[in-house]
């Protein structure tokens, strides 16, 4: 499983890994939208929590299809597959993989883009913590929507057709935590509801997407 | 005798050739007959003037668009469990019957809301996980349509609704927690002795049995078809083949 990890970490940190793509369309994202609403200073600090999180969804979103679809295009999913790793095992380290390379740079890029958004300076704080739980929610039921639409030659449409509705819970629950936070108000409860949702999906979603996994192989 | 044999296609489409004519005459019958009294033999609300009678249409496609979902789950949990190939088929036979009543259900709401909230369309928890149920829908019928071979197909969806649901029930709790809502709470429920006045309800049950009963010759006959079509398929594989 490490030797996997490692394997997929090197691939996408090289060239052509589309490693800090993510992370460029997250600062694109967050630089559109003041030319979108305007630049009063007052109205971007009210929707900078929302901005963020959906950025980093967004950003998520883009780098989903790179999870599975390159193995699955080259035959090393098949190789993988037979390997004495269980297929459970595969997909978790994939996500870990994804979240390592995606969420984690979010994470830690969202309070810097967040200081272009004239985010709350309590707010910097609850952005980190709020993403840092979420993203691992949504790496892992990205990979599940990967894992379903592998084969599938206009998939990647499809993909966030089938993820969106799936991310709502996180992103509701996340951007709440944000919100509350920059507002100076208690984050306790969205926040345990977040991790919840996180834990849940880390601890339940790979046995769906190993199931979906084996569907496409046979 | 037993349940399942209604899993054998030829014993499900001979079965389904009987009772598809009564109940698309019954489902007929019931929809002309709660909608007329409804919308013709009962009184204009105190308050809410003739637009009440938008419920006639909203409740039973509300009502619909979620029992649609529930089938296709029950479906599905069949097909993983028992393999068999009617009951795959009658959950992608039920999808875009769901949505349909799932979009009845919107429109007519937004119509209600218009002149009774002065909106078309507001962020109440209600409204909201309606409009995520539909985007379920959508994936779903979408997944369905996208895969060539039949078999994975079935496997995927089937998974895809099991694990939309979760999340669909998920997302109806997390948008309470997210915005207060406007829509009133629940019309109607079983362990409650009134629940709207007796000339709005009895017409509004037949509508509901109306809504029902044409929602089970809907998947009765789209099931139906796609029983014929696959064989119709296998039968031209068949004849390439030999």
């Amino acid at each position: 499983m490490r030797a996997l990890l490692a394997r997929d970490l090197r691939l996408a940190v090289r060239a052509g890994g589309g490693f800090g793509l993510g992370l460029a369309f997250f600062l694109i994202v967050t630089v559109l939208v003041p030319f979108g609403v305007g630049p009063q200073t007052a109205l971007l600090t009210r929707i900078a929590p929302g901005v963020l999180w959906i950025g980093a969804l967004l950003a998520c979103l883009l780098s989903l299809d790179r999870i599975l679809a390159l193995d699955w295009e080259d035959g090393t999913l098949d190789l993988l597959a037979t390997a004495p790793l269980p297929m459970e095992g595969i997909v978790s380290v994939k996500a870990l993989a994804h979240w390592i390379t995606t969420g984690l740079p979010l994470v830690l890029a969202a309070p810097l883009l967040g200081v272009l958004l004239n985010l709350a300076p309590g707010g910097f704080l609850w952005i980190i913590v709020s993403l840092a739980v979420g993203t691992p929610a949504l790496s892992v039921i990205g990979t599940f929507g990967a894992a379903l639409t592998i084969g599938l030659k206009r998939g990647g449409l499809l993909l966030s057709l089938l993820v969106l509705p799936l991310y709502v819970p996180t992103l509701i629950f996340g951007a709440e935590v944000a919100r509350r936070g920059a507002d100076g108000l208690g984050v306790g409860a969205p926040l345990m509801l977040l991790a919840g949702i996180s834990l849940g999906a880390v601890a339940l979603l790979p046995f769906a997407s190993a199931a979906v996994l084996r569907i496409n192989l046979r | 005798m037993s349940l399942w044999e209604y899993a054998n296609p030829v014993k499900f489409i001979r079965t389904t050739d009987v009772v598809l004519p009564w109940v698309s005459a019954l489902a007929v019958v019931c929809l002309t007959l709660g909608l007329a009294w409804g919308l013709f033999f009962t009184p204009e609300d105190f308050r809410q003037g003739s637009t009440v009678k938008i419920i006639y249409l909203h409740v039973p496609s509300a009502l619909m668009a979620i029992n649609a979902w529930m089938m296709m789950l029950v479906a599905s949990l069949i097909w993983i469990i028992r393999r068999h190939h009617v009951s795959a088929l009658a959950a992608r036979a039920a999808a875009p019957v769901g949505a349909v009543m799932t979009v009845i259900a919107l429109a007519t709401g937004a119509l209600w809301g218009q002149p009774m909230w002065g909106t078309w369309w507001v962020w109440d928890p209600r409204l909201t996980s309606f409009l995520i149920l539909f985007l379920f829908y959508l994936g779903y019928i979408a997944l369905w349509s996208a895969i060539e071979d039949d078999d994975t197909a079935a496997d995927l969806t089937s998974i895809l609704c099991l694990v939309g649901s979760v999340f669909a029930v998920l997302s109806r709790y997390a948008v309470n927690f997210w915005n207060q809502g406007l829509h009133q709470g629940a019309s109607l429920s079983l362990d409650k002795e009134k629940n709207v006045a007796d000339v709005f309800y009895f017409p509004l049950l037949v509508c509901i049995a109306g809504f029902v009963l044409l929602f089970v010759a809907l998947v009765f006959l789209r099931t139906q078809t796609e029983i014929r079509a696959r064989r119709t398929r296998a039968l031209i594989t068949r004849e390439q083949q030999g």
